[in-house]
């Protein structure tokens, strides 16, 4: 439903979207609608009428409560129910991490996004490294591990496309990961508020094939872009 | 059992006689609680009015970016991020904190109890000047050098917390300040509205016995103090590291801006119940006098909510699951923040069911209550999106998000907030509102509302993200369908704005020319109907006597269906 609306351009997206759907199901249409059709049909028949006075009912009554009673207790199983899902979703896509096959830095600040990727020899930290700004390539089927980190405020690291969301903090290094199944470019956002730039910060993912992705990295190796650093990145 | 204040005597002598007053006396420094309701009542709309006007602004920027915004200019970035920042700390802390707790809560609770004033006038007359002292604080954020504090409502460190990163050297501190001071004011609040029920309640008014608006606001203030204190402290650590240099948020310098989260949230989601738990009791006093019925299951209401703010304690990090705090934690709170919906449905079945064999007028205040129920439980229901960690992923910041806490606070601040004041305005101005006039204005409103939110959980869903002021640089953001949602949205709230006038032709009106209300127009049970429309100072000339409960309408073999709490059989 919601991939027809955007893309689902990652592993986990499929997990998250199945997610919504099914508490969509339960609480949209079964209990709102139930709740609400209920409640204004209780409206509707007991709008006053002459000469038909309002029923005594306390409430207090064993066989009046079990009705709430009986209603809580299956609103409390719905919990459970949607704990149950929810549970391995965030597990797998949050706790668990799975073996990279390549890493990335994302480094937010006031108001970019720059990222750093090993260059040919395959490690991070060397001089053949590939930077660029606010546009971040990534090869298709590849797990990704991410270290976010920021230069200055809060910033977080959102892909719609990917259904991926995670908070960059100044003086940590946060790990998460990702893996691309479909190729093209989709947005990234910064949504944790960050200044008068907050809104001038987009930044694209290109999500390559093996073949691209190579063309790509042989163009870059030899003029990474020089980022200005002034403040030191937070130690790993 | 329950001691008057006016018998206790010491510090209130000054007005147990209840004399003639000067202008002074009565307008500017009373202690007479329905004058300081009524003060907190009119700074609280003030106040909307502000808080809707930026709403205005900057969705007028996001249906038509870029575009002059009549009454106002250009948006810039600047300017947009106050206007947001504004219209959420306004209207959660300067409208419904001030509407909801304490002009109600002031106004009804003497009433309500069979009492002449509140057990700490003076008190609760600093309370209210302090509260004014933080508005107009709060005001002067917007002049100084620099321009108003736009960092969120939520004042996230280290944004929040430099200058050089937030370009708002004043208005960052002077934006705490009048935070801070607004709390202020509401410990002194909370203090007077749970001494005065635990105290001073009318003779055989036993605790089962109190109108459940009133034990709500008690539920409420009890809440607000036992989570404001992490706060009021996080608030003078931030300007401290604002104003002196201290690094307590500063990463640099061996601080935690996560701390600031923790400090924040553990006071803001009880606050959201602090803010809910008024509302629905004005909600349990409307539906039940409008529909002749007794409040079913008095006692599962109060512990539904008493369980609800036990529980809201436990939630706070649900805010924070992608914040960066430890993702095993998220799981704990996904189960507490899933857990807290048991009662809160609970008292929604309640609600409900005491509409089962009622008899119901549709008048103003009802419809305005059972406004009320239908819209919160979209507000509810969209929670648990929220409340499960994994689909909170992808829904967190974005506008899904917004849609869902505004259906919570809409019906919390406005919609109950109306209920209440189209209820008690006969009492409080001894004048009827118009009826005609009221419904159209409760359709418009109530319509306009839904027009603005509904389109917002769509844009949500579709990774539009919050507080971006301009999205045609996202390509994914900038569909023809998303422009479409965000356009009907803006046109939505313009009429709502509009439809406000209409509220405030028919307060006038009918303060001038309003049909002449009697002690108990509404025909309802309980105490504050047994006195003058308006209430004297000193509200009775003899304080009544409670018989029974609030709520027994349609008594078997009586002849009238409604039972006052203080006829002697």
């Amino acid at each position: 439903m919601i991939e027809h609306y955007i893309a689902a351009a990652s592993s986990s997206a499929g997990s998250i979207d199945f997610l919504i759907e099914l508490i969509f199901w339960v609480v949209i249409v079964f209990w709102f609608v139930v709740t609400e059709a209920v409640f204004i049909g209780l409206i509707l028949r007991f709008r006053k009428k002459d000469g038909v006075p309002a029923q005594y009912i306390t409430g207090e009554l064993r066989s009046e409560k079990r009705w709430i009673v009986a209603l809580s207790a299956l609103v409390l199983l719905c919990d459970l129910g949607i704990m149950f899902f929810d549970g391995p979703v965030w597990y797998d896509v949050k706790q668990n991490l799975p073996e990279p096959q390549q890493t990335v830095r994302i480094v937010a600040q006031q108001w970019a996004w720059s990222f750093v990727q090993p260059g040919p020899d395959g490690r991070l930290d060397t001089d053949d490294d590939i930077k660029t700004v606010d546009e971040l390539h990534v090869q298709l089927d590849t797990v990704y591990h991410f270290k976010l980190v920021s230069r200055d405020v809060l910033h977080s690291f959102s892909v719609p496309a990917f259904r991926l969301k995670q908070d960059a903090i100044p003086g940590r290094v946060i790990t998460g990961w990702f893996k691309p199944t479909k190729t093209g470019a989709f947005d990234i956002q910064c949504v944790e508020i960050c200044g008068v730039g907050h809104g001038l910060m987009p930044g694209r993912i290109i999500i390559e094939t093996p073949e691209q992705h190579a063309a790509w990295m042989a163009g870059h190796s030899t003029q990474s872009i020089a980022l200005a650093s002034t403040t030191p990145l937070a130690r790993e | 059992m329950a001691t008057h204040p006016a018998e206790a005597g010491a510090g209130h002598d000054a007005h147990a006689h209840h004399a003639e007053q000067s202008f002074f006396q009565k307008y500017v420094f009373s202690t007479d609680h329905k004058m300081i309701a009524m003060q907190y009542l009119f700074t609280g709309m003030a106040m909307a009015v502000v808080g809707g006007f930026f709403s205005y602004v900057f969705r007028m920027q996001m249906a038509y970016p870029g575009a002059d915004v009549p009454f106002w200019g250009i948006v810039t970035p600047a300017a947009y991020n106050t206007l947001v920042t504004n219209h959420g700390a306004i209207m959660i802390f300067w409208v419904a904190m001030p509407v909801l707790i304490a002009a109600f809560g002031n106004y009804l609770i003497p009433l309500m109890l069979g009492c002449d004033d509140m057990v700490f006038p003076r008190l609760n007359r600093l309370s209210y000047q302090i509260f004014l002292l933080s508005a107009l604080v709060l005001f002067s954020s917007f002049f100084v050098k620099g321009g108003g504090f736009g960092g969120a409502w939520t004042m996230y460190p280290p944004l929040s917390a430099k200058a050089e990163f937030s370009l708002t050297p004043g208005g960052s501190t002077i934006f705490v300040v009048a935070v801070a001071l607004e709390f202020v004011a509401f410990l002194m609040g909370g203090i007077n509205f749970v001494t005065t029920t635990m105290n001073a309640r009318a003779p055989g008014m036993k605790m089962y016995d109190i109108p459940m608006v009133v034990w709500m606001i008690v539920i409420a203030s009890i809440l607000f103090m036992a989570s404001v204190g992490p706060l009021i402290a996080g608030a003078v650590m931030l300007v401290f590291d604002q104003t002196l240099g201290t690094a307590f948020f500063d990463p640099n310098r061996g601080g935690d801006p996560i701390l600031w989260q923790h400090l924040f949230w553990f006071f803001g989601h009880p606050e959201v119940y602090v803010v809910l738990l008024p509302a629905v009791g004005i909600v349990a006093d409307i539906i039940t006098v409008f529909s002749r019925k007794k409040l079913f299951a008095y006692k599962t209401v109060l512990y539904t909510a008493i369980a609800t703010g036990v529980l809201s304690f436990t939630v706070w990090a649900h805010h924070q699951f992608i914040a960066g705090i430890d993702p095993r934690m998220a799981n704990v709170f996904t189960v507490t923040t899933l857990l807290i919906s048991v009662p809160i449905a609970e008292m929604m079945f309640v609600y409900i069911a005491t509409l089962y064999g009622g008899s119901i007028t549709l008048a103003t205040p009802m419809l305005w209550a059972l406004g009320f129920i239908g819209t919160f439980l979209v507000g509810g229901v969209t929670g648990i999106f929220l409340g499960a960690s994994g689909s909170d992923i992808y829904l967190h910041d974005t506008y899904f998000v917004l849609a869902h806490f505004h259906y919570t606070f809409y019906p919390i601040a406005i919609v109950g907030t109306f209920a209440g004041f189209t209820y008690w305005f006969p009492k409080m101005f001894g004048k009827m509102m118009n009826e005609t006039l009221g419904k159209i204005h409760f359709w418009i409103t109530i319509v306009a509302f839904n027009g603005i939110f509904m389109p917002l959980f769509v844009t949500g869903i579709l990774g539009d993200n919050r507080r971006i002021p301009d999205h045609r640089i996202y390509p994914e953001l900038n569909t023809p369908m998303l422009n479409g949602l965000r356009e009907f949205a803006t046109i939505a709230l313009v009429i709502m704005l509009l439809a406000q006038a209409l509220f405030f032709y028919n307060l006038i009106t009918s303060l001038l020319w309003g049909k002449k209300a009697g002690k108990n127009p509404w025909k309802a049970n309980t105490l504050e109907w047994t006195a003058d429309s308006p209430p004297p100072h000193g509200n009775w000339k003899e304080l009544p006597q409670v018989y029974r409960g609030p709520y027994e309408y349609s008594v078997p073999g009586r002849k009238e269906d409604y039972w006052p709490q203080n006829l002697p059989n």
